[in-house]
Order: C-alpha cells, then structure tokens, then sequence
C-alpha cells in the first residue's frame, strides 16, 4: 500500500512540471502586454523598458520559463504585477476559502448523491428513481449563477434566513487564522457563534456548488448499484440469507461506489471552476474571485499561481481519490504491480 | 421416513416481454435424508429456477402458480426460504464471480454466520477455520483475512463450500460446481464434496449437465426436460438402462459413452412457447400421433425407476436409437 501511494504522488510529479511550463507558455502568448498595464495609458516607452528590465519580461522566453521554474519549485512565485505583494501570502488567505467551500460542497453532493443514487437504484423505474432522475437532470441543467441568485432572493431577501454574501460576519470577526478554515479555527478557538456564523455563511454557496457534483453522483452510484445487482455474488449473498438493508448498504454499495469515487476525483476539478462563479455572486473571498480580478487586471504573475495552485491541489485530491479506491478495492493495488 | 427435501408438483413462471414462460411444470422430486439426488438436463430445462425456488432467491417477476417445496417437513415456498435459512447450503456455480470482490472471504462468509449461525463471532471464525481446514484450503487462519482474487479458482470452490456448510446444514445444494474449473481441480472438489457430505451426514442435491460427474457423486438421478421430469430413478438405473428416448439421447451425446455421436435432432423449446402434450415429441425419434396429445403420467420403469414416456418398453426395439 505505501508503495502504491509512493507511485501515485510520482506520477503527479511530471503532471504538475508540465503544468507549470504550460501555463507560463501559455500566459505569455496572450496577447495583453503585462508591461503595458502595469505602466499605465501614459508611460513612455523608457517607462515600459524599464518596467520590462525589471520584471526579466525583455530576457528571452527559455530564460524566463527557467527563472519561472526555478521559482515555483523554491516556492517563490513572484509579487503581483498588479499589487506588487507577493503572490503566495496573498493565495494564502484566499486558498482556505475556497477550499472550505468546495470541501463542504464535495461533502454534501456525496452524502445526499451517494443515498440518492442507491436508493433510486433500489426502487429501479419505481417512483423513487424517477424523482431522483428529475432531480439529478435539473441538477445538472440549472445554471448555477441562477440558482445562486434564487436562493439570495428566497433564503436571504425575502425569508431572511441566511446571510446574502460573504464568509462571515464583519462584527463577529473572523477566527484566528491556524488552518484557514474558518469552520475548524473557530472550533479551535472555542468560539461556537463563530462557527455557527460561518457555518450560516457557507449554507447558501455550497448547496449552489454542490447540485451538479450531487447530480453526477447520484446517477454514478445509480448505474454503479443497478450494475453490482445484477452480479452473481449478490445472488449468492442473497441465497446465503444476507439481510437485504445490509446486502444493499455495504455489500452492494462498497462495488458500486468505485465508479463514484473516480468520479469524484474529476468531479472536484468542475467544483473549482464552478466555484469562480458562485464566489462571484456570493461575494465569497476565495481563489475565484480572485482569479476574476487577476485576468481583469492582467496580473500575469497572479494567474500563474492561481493555476498552478489549483493544480497542486486537483493532483493532491486525485492522489487521495486513488488511494481512497485502493482502500475500497484491493484488487486496484494489485491491478497497478 | 419423510424425505428431508421434496419438491411436489412444482411449477414456475416467469412474466417476461414476449409472454409468460413455464419454466418448470409439474416438477416432482425428492431428496432423503442423507442422500445425493442428482438433477440433470441441458441449458434452459430449468435446473437454475428450481435451484432458485428451493433457495427462495427466485427472481422478482416470477410467480408459482401451483406446488410445493418442503424442507423438513415446513413449506420454505411461502416464506421465500426464510426459514430454512443456514439448514440449506449453496455452493455456486461459478467460483470467480459469486464472491465478492471487495471484501475478505472472511467477512462474506461470516456475514451469513452471523445472522444464521449460533454463537459468537469468535466462534464463528473458530468454526470458519476449521472448516477451512477441512476443506483443505492452504493456511487456514490466513485465508480469513484474503480476498477472493488472492485464491485460485480450486481454492476459491473450497472457500464456497465451506461456507455452504457453515451454518451446519441438513441440505447442501450443487449447483454445477466443477464446470469452471479445470477436469484435475474438477476430481478434487468432486471428491471432497462427496467425502464432506458423506462425514456430516448431509444430503446433497447436485444440479449438472454432465452424467460423469453425476455418476461419481449422486445415489439417484431426476432428468429433466423443458421444466419437466423426464426419467427418474437410481443412478446407475438410469445410466446403463434409460428408459426415456431423451435420457437415451443425451447419454448417446457424451463423447465418453457414444460410440457415434448422435446428437438430439432440433433445439430445446423456447420456454415462452411449450409445444402441447410431451415436450419432447418435435425432437422424438419415436414420437406417435398421441404424444401430442396429453401430458405423459410417470411409469414404474423398475424399483425407484419411474419414466415420464409410454412408449419406454417399445424404444428398445428401436433400431435408429442405437
């Protein structure tokens, strides 16, 4: 089993170099000069050179892919172009955010989709599974910018329930910052309004987030269920007088969410983009939005880091998503000697 | 003496698109206490379904219109088996896919021990690996803890029938149990079955295409054919004197027994469409004007002999059958 993970981290190695080399390739042949909107409307063209010296964008394009390289793996990915604070501290703040948001989303579309799915699959062509078809369908077809907007009228400007946007209370203040997460450091400061509060916050934009992760899901683990049933073992499971709640929810289950779990692990780089959006409406202080204000400003140095972060983190989910299905399905270690 | 398993005048039928289909009709048949009947027929006469019905595991579109199974002297129909849960064993036909592949060979079968056996967990795994033992399965105590795909085929038909008998049956039901594996692994299990089932006193139904592995395991046979009984009787009754022209025929189709290959003129019926009287009779070599006519009552053919065929005494004058 170590050797297995071993493997997958090194496999996500080259991923991640490659990733890094194109996003610069990629950042440089758009065709925005970042030299020219640093400088302004008004600078010379003494000004832009010197701008240009400055930043190394006059060094040849192999020069600066190799400085770039060399910074991203010591870590360093350069100031904002457009704030001139370093990129990193300014990721740092916003990274949790997002990652708390996604997380809870993940959560909630594999806790509902998961039972959905089984239960559907259980009750195939039955009146449960046609609910649950309608459902995932309109999870999939509602625009989430939509339904975004529905749930602030509904839930915060006409019911009142939630908060319209943000992550948390200005008044009650954000907790000390430990992990970022302001679930888990209000928690660890014993502040339990805190974490209600941020917890009230978090309501509206996960469940925009999670309804097309929960859709997916729910019809993986349908088509997974309905597929393991049909296998001999259950046959035999049933012969050997398993109890039917029992043979569904585990042994039945445990075969069919392997295709979920790697749905997951694709499904969470469609979360991430899908948060760009929702943080937007929500005003929610994440990579997203700040991803937004990068490409309006063409902060070059910004967006590098924005991509490359998210890319660690889709290799760090893919590499627990692989491990997670190992720990499901033995035979998927065996599979990879 | 009652016999510990009977099976009385069983039908079946399956709903399906094209209509319904009789799977079994007017199946009687039965196993004594301590004895090995042998089912035997070719793919779809209906030895699956009647597996299926006495394990109550029948599917959800099928219904019994008519008969009865009873397991020591309790109908198991009516409560689809519930109460002869852990008293009937099943070993599987296909050793590779009726386990599970994501859990232990210990965890599956300790899950029917737990809701069918007395005891404690520990001694549910005190009593797995002695039967592990038993059954001759390399490092028992470890075995527990591997999954399926860690066996070989032969290894994982042992792993089977040791869970077939780990709730202590009375009936241990076959269900093909060699035809995946190759003919060396096939003797093995065959005789380890035979030796197990011997030990403990079970009674043992054993469902097969094939009359030499019929041959070496079961004292009494039952022939069946699109649902029916063809011929029943002892073992060694029905293989060196068949009475029924399609006994006859399939024992003429074994390579080891022809000295030509004959085959059976024609196809097994579809079940959705059951030629009227005998079934037998558009693929009958000796079929007359009546047999369409009505359903063939069973005849004495000898002791414990019985033939499902009015004609039986005249087929042996029958040159074209050989």
């Amino acid at each position: 089993m170590a050797r297995y993970i071993l493997r997958r981290v090194l496999l996500a190695l080259p991923a991640l170099l490659g990733l890094v080399l194109l996003t610069f390739v990629l950042t440089r042949v758009i065709p925005a000069d970042p030299a020219a909107t640093l400088a302004g409307d008004a600078a010379t063209p003494a000004q832009l050179g010197e701008i240009r010296a400055r930043y190394g964008l006059d060094r040849p394009l192999w020069e600066q892919a190799v400085t770039h390289v060399r910074q991203v793996v010591s870590g360093d990915l350069g100031n904002s172009i457009f704030s001139g604070r370093p990129v990193m501290e300014e990721i740092r703040f916003r990274l949790p955010a997002t990652l708390e948001l996604t997380f809870v989303a993940l959560l909630l579309a594999a806790g509902l989709g998961i039972p959905l799915g089984l239960v559907a699959a259980l009750d195939h062509n039955g009146p449960v599974d046609h609910l649950v078809r309608v459902v995932s369908v309109g999870g999939l077809a509602i625009a989430s910018f939509w339904l975004a907007i529905m749930l602030q009228l509904l839930f915060s400007m006409e019911w009142d329930l939630l908060p319209l946007r943000g992550r948390i209370d200005v008044a009650a203040g954000a907790p000390a910052a430990v992990t970022g997460f302001f679930l888990i450091d209000s928690l660890l400061a014993g502040r339990l309004d805190q974490f209600a509060d941020a917890l009230r916050h978090l309501v509206l934009p996960a469940v925009t987030l999670c309804l097309p992760g929960l859709a997916s899901i729910a019809r993986f683990t349908r088509s997974g269920v309905l597929e393991t049933l049909q296998k001999d073992f259950v046959l035999y499971a049933r012969a050997a007088g398993y109890g039917r709640v029992r043979l569904a929810a585990i042994y039945v289950l445990r075969n069919a969410v392997t295709v979920t779990v790697a749905q997951i692990g694709l499904l969470f780089g469609a979360l991430i983009s899908g948060a760009v959006a929702v943080e937007a409406i929500y005003d929610w202080p994440g990579l997203g939005t700040y991803a937004v204000q990068a490409i309006l400003a063409a902060d070059y140095k910004a967006l590098l880091a924005v991509t490359l972060v998210v890319g660690v983190v889709y290799a760090v989910v893919n590499v627990v998503v692989d491990v997670v299905q190992a720990l499901i399905d033995p035979r998927v270690v065996e599979q990879v000697k | 003496m009652r016999p510990l398993l009977s099976v009385e005048n069983l039908a079946v039928r399956i709903r399906t698109d094209r209509g319904a289909a009789e799977i079994l009709d007017d199946v009687t048949l039965a196993v004594p206490r301590g004895g090995t009947l042998g089912v035997v027929g070719e793919s779809g006469c209906g030895k699956s379904t009647l597996l299926r019905a006495i394990l109550g595991i029948l599917p959800r579109n099928a219904q019994v219109p008519r008969g009865a199974i009873l397991f020591e002297d309790r109908d198991i129909l009516s409560d689809r088996g519930a109460s002869a849960r852990g008293r009937i064993g099943f070993i599987p036909q296909d050793p590779y896919l009726s386990l599970n592949p994501v859990f232990t060979a210990g965890a599956q079968i300790l899950e029917g021990m737990r809701r069918h056996a007395p005891g404690s967990r520990r001694d549910h795994r005190a009593k797995l690996v002695d039967l592990f033992r038993a059954v001759q399965l390399p490092d028992p105590e470890a075995a527990l803890a591997k999954y399926p795909h860690q066996f070989s085929g032969g290894q994982r038909q042992r792993l089977l029938i040791a869970a077939a008998l780990a709730c202590d049956p009375a009936l241990v039901v076959a269900d093909e149990p060699t035809t995946a594996l190759d003919v060396t692994t096939q003797r093995e299990i065959l005789g380890l079955l035979r030796r197990l089932t011997a030990e403990r006193g079970l009674s043992l139904l054993f469902v097969t295409h094939d009359f030499g592995v019929l041959a070496a395991v079961c004292d009494r046979v039952a022939v069946l054919y699109a649902g029916r009984v063809a011929e029943t009787g002892p073992t060694r009754a029905v293989l060196d004197d068949p009475r029924h022209p399609y006994t006859r025929l399939l024992l003429g189709c074994h390579p080891d027994r022809a000295t030509d290959l004959l085959g059976i003129p024609g196809t097994v019926p579809a079940a959705t469409a059951q030629p009227p009287g005998c079934r037998f009779h558009p693929r009958c070599p000796i079929a007359r004007a009546g047999c369409a006519a009505g359903v063939p009552e069973m005849q004495p053919a000898g002791p414990g002999h019985a033939v499902a065929c009015p004609f039986q005494s005249d087929i042996l004058l029958e040159p074209a059958l050989g």
